[in-house]
């Protein structure tokens, strides 16, 4: 990806306090809303908010080490990946983050897999 | 830092498992070395009679390829094994020179076949049973030869027995005492089982003992004849010794360390030298060798714990049961199947029918069980008796197994042997019973949670577990071992209770508390354990502890109940039923203003108002309290709805104001927190409208006052009520709630609905807290309005004045 093109996709979010921890917030998007994660250890991660399962809003799922339970089916995502933990499969698009003192930017380019 | 290097000597069942428990725990801690006898990777020992009967091959019951060794870069050296430990340097010695160093060793050296000491017992073509070479003689020996004796009618001198009679010999089985498998069947299963073989063509001297094998060329060659003490011979050219198993303690004893019978290991399977760990058959644990397999995975478990450097399991010996491989005979033994003094012996014979059924209680419990001919309560059984269930309330109908308490699971299908491999067992996620076999043999599972993990049977409502744990038991054999206590989830070993007991004698306060204090495996646990840990916390601390809204389910995060396209439902509590034009007036106005998509009443006489965004939720219910109304909590493992009729006020039948009751009811326990939601009605007469008798807490009147009813529920099992008791008065109906949903509340595990807690702790103790200990009732129900004070505060209401507002709003609108 080149330089100008990450200049334009980065989105700021807000201030990493925004986001609870253990816990997640929704930055709405045409094309599919992402969550954005917060862990114990204030690492951030963004997932599209489709659980590759049946859809569910992953945002709303139990946030415990770097994994996400969705909240329909506790279907288990790891959240720096996106993969789900075996013996579940499926995998929920990833989305670039970057922490800038205390703001936090999304990408909306999707990660390459 | 260079790892520290774990070497396991014994490549078997026992060892290889608690190398896997090991990895489960700590994947990265050790540098691992393995060594084994014999020359192949670890493979499944109890099925090598199925092996020898030519049902399995060799290949289908390897447990671990070598490529798996290699994965974990486990360090594998077979056919070479260790000779000599010389613990004042650390290190082992194996029979072809290799010498590798230890930090810690565990000794899995397993057992041997005991020979009996008589003349003979060394001629070519006397044998023990123990390994795959084993299997090979026996066969490559059938092929070539007729006869063969058995000598011992015992588990694995039948299975022996069975497999070479299949392989084309004719065989003879030599039992010293006149009943066989004495250590696990009483006689009357055990002649059974015996006319039974015969059936099939095996022939049995009993009450004789061998005293000699002869050969032939004079006595140096073949073996040619088995003769016993009185003087009679049977021709053999093949004679199998299965009189026992001794523990291989040689390497251990030549190594000093403390042996009896086996290598002496105390609870946490540590040998006299702290360095030294040693398990499964070769030691001895308060006196006890073990021969089966699952006593090993218990110690395998315990073992891992403390490599892991855990250091709180403890292994404190095993309840065993047996089922016998020959294909075609059904039988099952367990525990103290012999009874005895202060037993009680509950009995079925039909002989005719080949079935014999044998169940032995003591102080209430079932301690032992022998079946014959219909062994699929066999796994149910074993239950029982691990988890100590008190069987006094259902007794009458223990012996005709679970199918006949009328709780065993959906659509009546109860019988996992009798299913074919297309029925469905687990219909919520269409799993059908070949898929969890094949998952069972194929990936090498053990567990209920293994199972549930692969193949997602019995992972949503539960209703089918029994029927996994029964395929599970059946497939595996008596390789399966029921979990006594469960743990409370992957992240700790300790259950329900033992979570629950620490945080009321520890005085724990919070999430963090418990995980520092209980040693948790992940730091911030998992999405099982949280939220049972919150409701633990918050319903034995009431005033000291704050409720963790990150470990809650979403449902009881955001007070709606979210459905399957990412909405949510809500539904305002309208208490008792009872609701007025004004009421509904609001709901409707409130339904117009938000669009919402279908109003639904609901089967506890609610309305449901559905299809409701998130953002939506605070303003529709600041419109719904301002009518007026409360949170339904129709979402949460909480008080539900009391749902009534309209009782002695209008209905010609009726004896009781069960409307008013049920609105006293429904605002004295409105807001309760408790371990599975909670339900309950009011019937205003014995005619039972308000179906008050599948309720958690079921009111019917009568004419001198009320009957109370606990413990039933609709849903996949339905469960009738017990009668608690009657009572006179509204005053008392609040007070015996109150106290029921208190002890339910202390008392219940975390998702344990009131049906299953009062059948596994038994009526007869709820009476004896709720109704016979007035002290006690009136105690619990003072604890009860205790709580009650700091609960009845209305989720919504706060939620509407901008309570958790990032909950409910986007952090932003992005373009693209």
């Amino acid at each position: 990806m080149s330089a100008v093109m990450a200049e334009q996709t980065w989105v700021e979010v807000g201030p990493i306090d925004s986001i609870p921890r253990l816990g997640a917030r929704v930055l709405k998007r045409d094309g599919g809303d992402i969550a954005v994660f917060r862990n114990a250890e204030d690492e951030i991660f963004a997932l599209l908010n489709r659980c590759p399962h049946k859809g569910g809003p992953l945002s709303e799922g139990i946030v415990y080490g770097r994994t996400v339970a969705c909240p329909l089916h506790n279907l288990c995502m790891d959240l720096a990946t996106g993969q789900a933990k075996a013996p579940d499969e499926g995998c929920a698009t990833v989305f670039p983050v970057r922490i800038d003192g205390e703001r936090v930017l999304v990408s909306l380019e999707q990660a390459a897999t | 830092m260079e790892k520290e290097k774990l070497v396991l000597v014994g490549n078997g069942m026992a060892g290889m498992r608690t190398i896997e428990e090991l990895l489960k725990l700590e994947p990265d801690l050790y540098d691992i070395t393995v060594f084994g006898a014999e020359p192949h990777p670890n493979y499944n020992r109890i099925l090598l009679s199925p092996v020898l009967s030519g049902e399995k091959t060799i290949d289908e019951i390897m447990l671990n390829t070598r490529a798996w060794y290699d994965e974990r870069g486990i360090t594998l050296h077979t056919g070479d094994p260790v000779v000599d430990i010389d613990r004042k340097r650390r290190l082992v010695k194996s029979e072809q020179g290799l010498e590798v160093p230890y930090d810690r060793l565990i000794l899995a050296t397993g057992s041997y076949p005991f020979m009996i000491p008589v003349p003979g017992a060394e001629l070519p073509g006397v044998m023990g049973y123990r390994d795959i070479a084993d299997v090979d003689t026996m066969i490559a020996t059938a092929r070539e030869h007729e006869r063969a004796v058995v000598i011992g009618g015992g588990l694995l001198g039948l299975e022996a027995a069975y497999g070479l009679q299949q392989q084309g010999m004719d065989v003879t089985v030599v039992h010293l005492l006149d009943s066989l498998m004495e250590r696990q069947l009483d006689k009357p299963a055990a002649a059974l089982l015996k006319a039974s073989l015969e059936s099939r063509g095996l022939r049995f001297l009993m009450e004789v003992q061998t005293a000699a094998i002869l050969g032939s060329e004079g006595g140096a060659g073949r073996v040619e004849r088995v003769r016993f003490k009185d003087g009679t011979e049977v021709p053999a050219d093949l004679v199998v010794m299965a009189v026992g198993i001794r523990p291989n303690v040689e390497l251990a004893k030549r190594a000093g360390l403390h042996c009896e019978r086996g290598i002496v290991v105390d609870d946490t399977l540590l040998t006299y030298d702290p360095r030294i760990y040693a398990i499964g058959e070769c030691v001895q644990h308060r006196g006890q060798c073990y021969g089966l397999v699952a006593p090993l995975f218990e110690q395998a478990k315990v073992c891992a714990n403390h490599l892991a450097k855990l250091g709180y399991g403890r292994y404190e010996g095993s309840v065993t049961s047996t089922k016998l491989k020959v294909t075609g005979v059904d039988l099952f033994s367990a525990g103290n199947y012999l009874g005895g003094e202060d037993c009680e012996e509950i009995l079925f014979q039909d002989p005719g029918a080949g079935v014999y059924k044998k169940l032995v209680i003591q102080d209430n419990k079932l301690t032992g069980a022998v079946l014959y001919g219909d062994t699929v309560d066999g796994a149910w059984f074993f239950q029982l008796m691990r988890e100590g269930t008190d069987i006094s309330g259902i007794r009458e109908d223990l012996l005709f197994g679970q199918a006949h308490l009328g709780d065993a699971g959906h659509g009546g299908q109860t019988q996992a042997a009798a299913m074919s491999d297309d029925m469905q067992v687990c219909d919520c996620n269409g799993v059908c019973k070949g898929e969890i076999v094949r998952a069972i043999t194929s990936k090498g599972l053990f567990t209920l949670d293994d199972v549930k993990a692969h193949t997602k049977a019995s992972a949503s409502c539960g209703s089918c577990t029994g029927l996994v744990e029964q395929i599970l038991a059946n497939t595996l054999g008596s390789d399966y071992s029921a979990p006594e206590a469960k743990p409370l989830c992957k992240c700790t070993d300790y259950t329900h209770d033992q979570v629950r007991a620490a945080i009321r004698d520890q005085h724990l306060t919070s999430i963090g508390q418990v995980f520092e204090a209980l040693e948790w495996r992940q730091p911030d646990g998992c999405h099982v354990c949280r939220p049972a840990l919150n409701y633990y916390l918050i319903s034995t601390w009431p005033n000291e502890t704050s409720d963790d809204g990150q470990s809650r389910f979403i449902n009881e995060r955001a007070h709606a109940n979210i459905q399957k396209d990412g909405t949510y439902s809500v539904i305002p509590r309208i208490f008792g039923g009872e609701t007025s034009p004004a009421q509904l007036r609001a709901i409707a106005a409130a339904a117009e203003k938000y669009d919402v998509r279908t109003v639904k009443i609901t089967g506890g006489q609610r309305i449901d108002l559905l299809g409701l965004t998130k953002e939506q939720l605070p303003h529709i219910w600041k419109d719904l309290t301002d009518a007026g109304f409360v949170s339904g909590h129709a979402y949460g493992k909480a008080l539900r709805t009391v749902k009534t009729c309209v009782g002695s006020e209008w209905c010609r039948f009726g004896v009781q104001n069960s409307t008013q009751m049920g609105i006293d009811l429904e605002e004295l326990t409105w807001g309760s927190w408790t371990p599975h939601k909670f339900k309950m009605a009011v019937s205003g007469c014995p005619r039972n409208c308000a179906e008050a008798t599948i309720k958690d807490f079921g009111v019917v009147a009568i004419e001198s006052g009320w009957e109370l009813h606990v413990g039933g529920n609709g849903g996949v099992k339905v469960r009738a009520t017990d009668v608690l008791c009657r009572v006179e008065t509204p005053e008392q109906v609040k007070e015996y709630c109150g106290a029921f949903m208190q002890v339910y509340r202390e008392e219940a595990r975390y998702l344990e609905r009131t049906a299953p807690w009062v059948e596994r702790v038994g009526i007869a103790y709820v009476r004896k807290r709720v109704v016979e200990d007035e002290v006690g009732r009136k105690a619990l129900y003072k604890r009860f309005l205790e709580s009650q004070k700091l609960a009845q505060v209305d989720p919504w209401k706060e939620r509407a004045a901008g309570a958790e507002a990032h909950e409910f709003t986007p952090l932003k609108q992005a373009n693209g």
